[in-house]
């Protein structure tokens, strides 16, 4: 048990020094590496060799030892850090962490991907490292003749100043030996100064002969010397009879303890550097499922909160009620508790990124690109599920950027690009959420390609009339990609409506800006919370709904001027200038609206990303407010347009609406259209 | 009374696998994080018996070792260094900076303890 909680510390630890293993070469191949990355680096591998062999993994220790010796002569200077070097360092970084992965899934080593690597690692060793190597690693076996009966053996050592300085006590020696067998201890004082102002207690002036019975060889006594037999003039040597004894002061049983050095009084008082001491150990490590435990709690109080407020509410006090107040000041403590509560969760994009980093450079190899990933902002914080569910999104998006975007070196030369490509992943919290973009500067998405896959699946007509981003939209329609269309590095059997629906399933939205010739950018607006989110509470047909306030732009109550119509009962909000067409949440839901007009309603201007913007008619806004986020889909399962629901404070449950799937059912068609007649509107003038 | 060691690793794992072993073995353990924290620890706690890796951040273990017997604080207390390396350098390196022995990782519990227990004398 013991064993496993210093296993899984390993495990934590290795998670940390890859990190810094991988940051340091990055530092390198930027060339910002100094004396102090490189000894980084090497103290990355050499730490993980070091804790590895502590459990016997042995092929982790096998690589990094090769791995580590070559980081050595690069940070003694003996190699220098060319492309070709650093490519193999990175590879090496990469197997490493696979190594010690296998380790942890107790999986045998992928040797196919390892020993390439060990063998260009060696390619940079010097045959000097190599046979230090074989020697480091044989295994030294001693046989020596044992005898029935032990024999005696004569200890003689003399301590030298340098024995006392090295923090060695003679005491403890004869202490050791006396553990062996029965001794006899004599003690040699000959070149004791005769005058006491002459002796220099940092001289060594006493000599110990100490005869030990019953060894069966000298092995056990040399072994206490082990550290010391250079600073003492060992010398051990089987006696025998005629055994000349030197002319010696002879000790009884005690034995004389030699003092030991005491402070020199002149000695200069060394002022210590404590600075930087204090700061690592200022984390604090916690299991994962008691901050589970806290945010459920935390959830309960906000709902709590809601039903107190409802109740105090519904007691109509007076206004100058201290009540109030004091509600306030609940809210205002619940939602700091939330927030530190959800700031304990939050982790730095930092590791994901790291992660793609590799991914990128395995899908640049596989291709035959040149690519360059570029990460910003990698201390932004997102909560630990987001940092556990955006790896795979990422990376079929890093993938599939540099196998779709990124042209070949060849290509590029053609355009004024650089030969290598760009691809930035970059994160930033703005306005109550996370972006997350994915910005290659390749060629930007071939619409006219994905049009023809579109019909030739049959997900549009082939006269369908679509804007460019629903085009582009069209590559996370269900069933666009398959294995047939992907080449094997992207296509893993999943396409682009995976990636929606993992960021979707997360609260997230993604978008496409395509730019032909310049690139695309991916991005992923996702909220700070998972828990608790900012919602408007609006009533339709006699239901209470929660709209989650960062996809509402605005909300408008419109004069029957601000209203068009197309066809029979299309509607459409004319706002600035502009046509966006309104969508009836009661019609959708299949509720009766608590009036026909939509003039005596209220619409919700809402940024999708399918249809850019559409108006969601409600009968009535009742409050904004925090609500806490319950899943569904373990008991409904997907309900398209419900993305969730929660407890309000009358106890009664309200469904979340996904303003994204709503705008995605009617919105297509509906945008068609208004596309269609802003065409015939540009025609006429 | 049970000896007071003090460990400096930079590697959580092995300063978890050193007190284990040694508070098994019924020594009381300090830990240090590297080199500098180690030192400052060193001045405040009464330690028996001084552990430390080599290679660490802000300090490595020979430079704790040259501070411990340069200092004025119990400068003679044995300091054993724990490395990866082994051979006759790491011998004549540990010997220059004033160690009192070497251990080499990884390290086999018994022969630790047994090292420990003959250089404090318990």
């Amino acid at each position: 048990m013991m064993d496993s909680a210093i296993l899984d510390a390993f495990f934590e630890e290795c998670e940390d020094l890859l990190v810094a293993l991988s940051d340091g070469l990055a530092d390198m191949r930027e060339g910002l590496a100094d004396d102090e990355t490189l000894n980084a680096v090497f103290r990355s591998v050499h730490s993980i060799k070091g804790a590895a062999g502590a459990f016997s993994l042995e092929d982790v220790v096998g690589f990094a030892h090769i791995f580590e010796t070559v980081l050595d002569d690069v940070r003694s200077k003996k190699l220098a850090t060319d492309e070709a070097l650093l490519r193999v360092l990175q590879r090496a970084g990469d197997i490493l962490a696979d190594l010690v992965d296998a380790a942890r899934d107790d999986l045998p080593a992928d040797r196919d991907q390892v020993d390439p690597v060990l063998r260009e690692l060696e390619s940079f060793l010097s045959t000097d490292d190599l046979v230090k190597e074989e020697f480091v690693f044989e295994a030294l076996t001693l046989s020596f003749d044992t005898r029935d009966s032990g024999s005696e053996f004569e200890v003689s050592f003399h301590p030298s100043a340098e024995f006392y300085a090295a923090g060695n006590d003679p005491a403890l020696f004869i202490s050791a030996l006396h553990d062996l067998g029965p001794c006899t201890v004599q003690v040699e004082t000959v070149k004791l100064p005769t005058d006491l102002a002459d002796f220099d207690w940092t001289k060594g002036y006493l000599t110990w002969h100490v005869v030990v019975a019953d060894q069966k060889n000298d092995l056990a006594i040399r072994e206490i010397f082990e550290f010391a037999d250079d600073l003492c003039a060992l010398k051990v040597h089987e006696t025998t009879k005629d055994d000349p004894q030197p002319d010696v002061m002879s000790l009884p049983e005690e034995v004389e303890t030699v003092p030991e050095p005491d402070l020199e009084p002149a000695q200069a008082a060394r002022p210590s550097t404590q600075k930087a001491s204090k700061k690592s150990a200022s984390t604090l490590r916690v299991d994962p499922e008691r901050v589970d435990r806290l945010i459920n709690a935390v959830g309960e109080l906000i709902i709590n909160q809601s039903v107190i407020s409802q109740r105090i509410e519904e007691a109509s006090l007076p206004n100058s009620s201290e009540l109030y107040g004091d509600l306030d000041n609940y809210k205002l403590l619940a939602r700091e508790i939330q927030e530190g509560v959800m700031a304990i969760r939050a982790q730095p994009v930092k590791p994901l990124f790291q992660r793609m980093l590799r991914i990128a450079r395995e899908a640049a190899d596989a291709t035959g690109k040149d690519v360059n990933l570029v990460t910003e902002g990698e201390a932004t914080e997102v909560d630990k599920i987001v940092v556990e569910r955006l790896a795979d999104p990422l990376t079929h998006m890093i993938r599939n950027a540099i196998d779709h975007g990124i042209e070949k070196p060849e290509e590029r030369a053609k355009t004024d690009k650089p030969a290598t490509g760009t691809l930035r992943l970059t994160a930033s919290q703005r306005s109550g959420s996370i972006v997350i973009e994915i910005i290659d500067d390749g060629q930007g998405l071939n619409r006219e390609r994905i049009k023809e896959i579109a019909v030739s699946k049959g997900l549009i007509s082939a006269d369908a009339q679509l804007s460019a981003q629903e085009i582009d939209h069209l590559l996370f329609a269900p069933g666009f990609s398959t294995a047939t269309e992907v080449t094997n590095l992207s296509g893993r059997g999943v396409g682009m409506d995976v990636v929606k629906t993992a960021i979707t399933a997360l609260g997230g939205r993604i978008a496409i800006n395509s730019i032909a010739g310049q690139g695309t950018t991916f991005s992923i607006t996702l909220p700070l919370t998972l828990a608790v989110m900012d919602g408007m509470i609006i009533h339709v047909g006699g239901q209470t709904m929660v709209v989650p306030i960062t996809s509402i732009l605005e909300t408008i109550r419109p004069a029957s001027t601000d209203l068009a119509q197309i066809g029979l009962d299309n509607q459409l909000l004319r706002i600035r200038g502009d046509y966006v067409p309104i969508i009836d949440l009661a019609e959708r839901f299949g509720v009766t609206p608590q009036s026909a007009s939509l003039t005596d309603r209220v619409l919700l201007l809402i940024q999708t990303e399918s249809v850019s913007q559409c108006a969601i008619a409600v009968d009535d806004i009742v409050d904004q407010r925090q609500v806490v986020v319950k899943s569904m889909q373990g008991t409904y399962g997907q309900i398209t347009g419900i993305s969730g629901a929660t407890i309000l404070g009358d106890g009664k449950i309200a469904l979340i609406i996904d303003p994204d799937a709503i705008a995605a059912g009617q919105g297509n068609a509906l945008s068609a259209h208004i596309r269609a007649q802003k065409e015939d509107a540009y025609a006429t003038t | 009374m049970s000896a007071h060691i003090l460990a400096i690793d930079d590697s959580r794992t092995i300063r978890a696998l050193l007190t284990a072993t040694l508070e098994k073995a019924g020594f009381a353990v300090t830990t240090a994080v590297d080199g500098v924290d180690g030192v400052a620890k060193f001045q405040e706690a009464q330690a028996d018996l001084v552990i430390t890796d080599v290679n660490m951040p802000n300090k490595d273990g020979f430079g704790v070792i040259n501070d411990i017997r340069q200092g004025q604080v119990n400068r003679a207390v044995p300091v054993l260094v724990l490395t990866t390396e082994s051979g006759a350098a790491l011998k004549d390196r540990a010997r220059r900076a004033g160690a009192t022995g070497w251990i080499v990782k990884p390290f086999d519990d018994e022969a630790l303890v047994s090292v420990i227990k003959r250089l404090t004398g318990t």
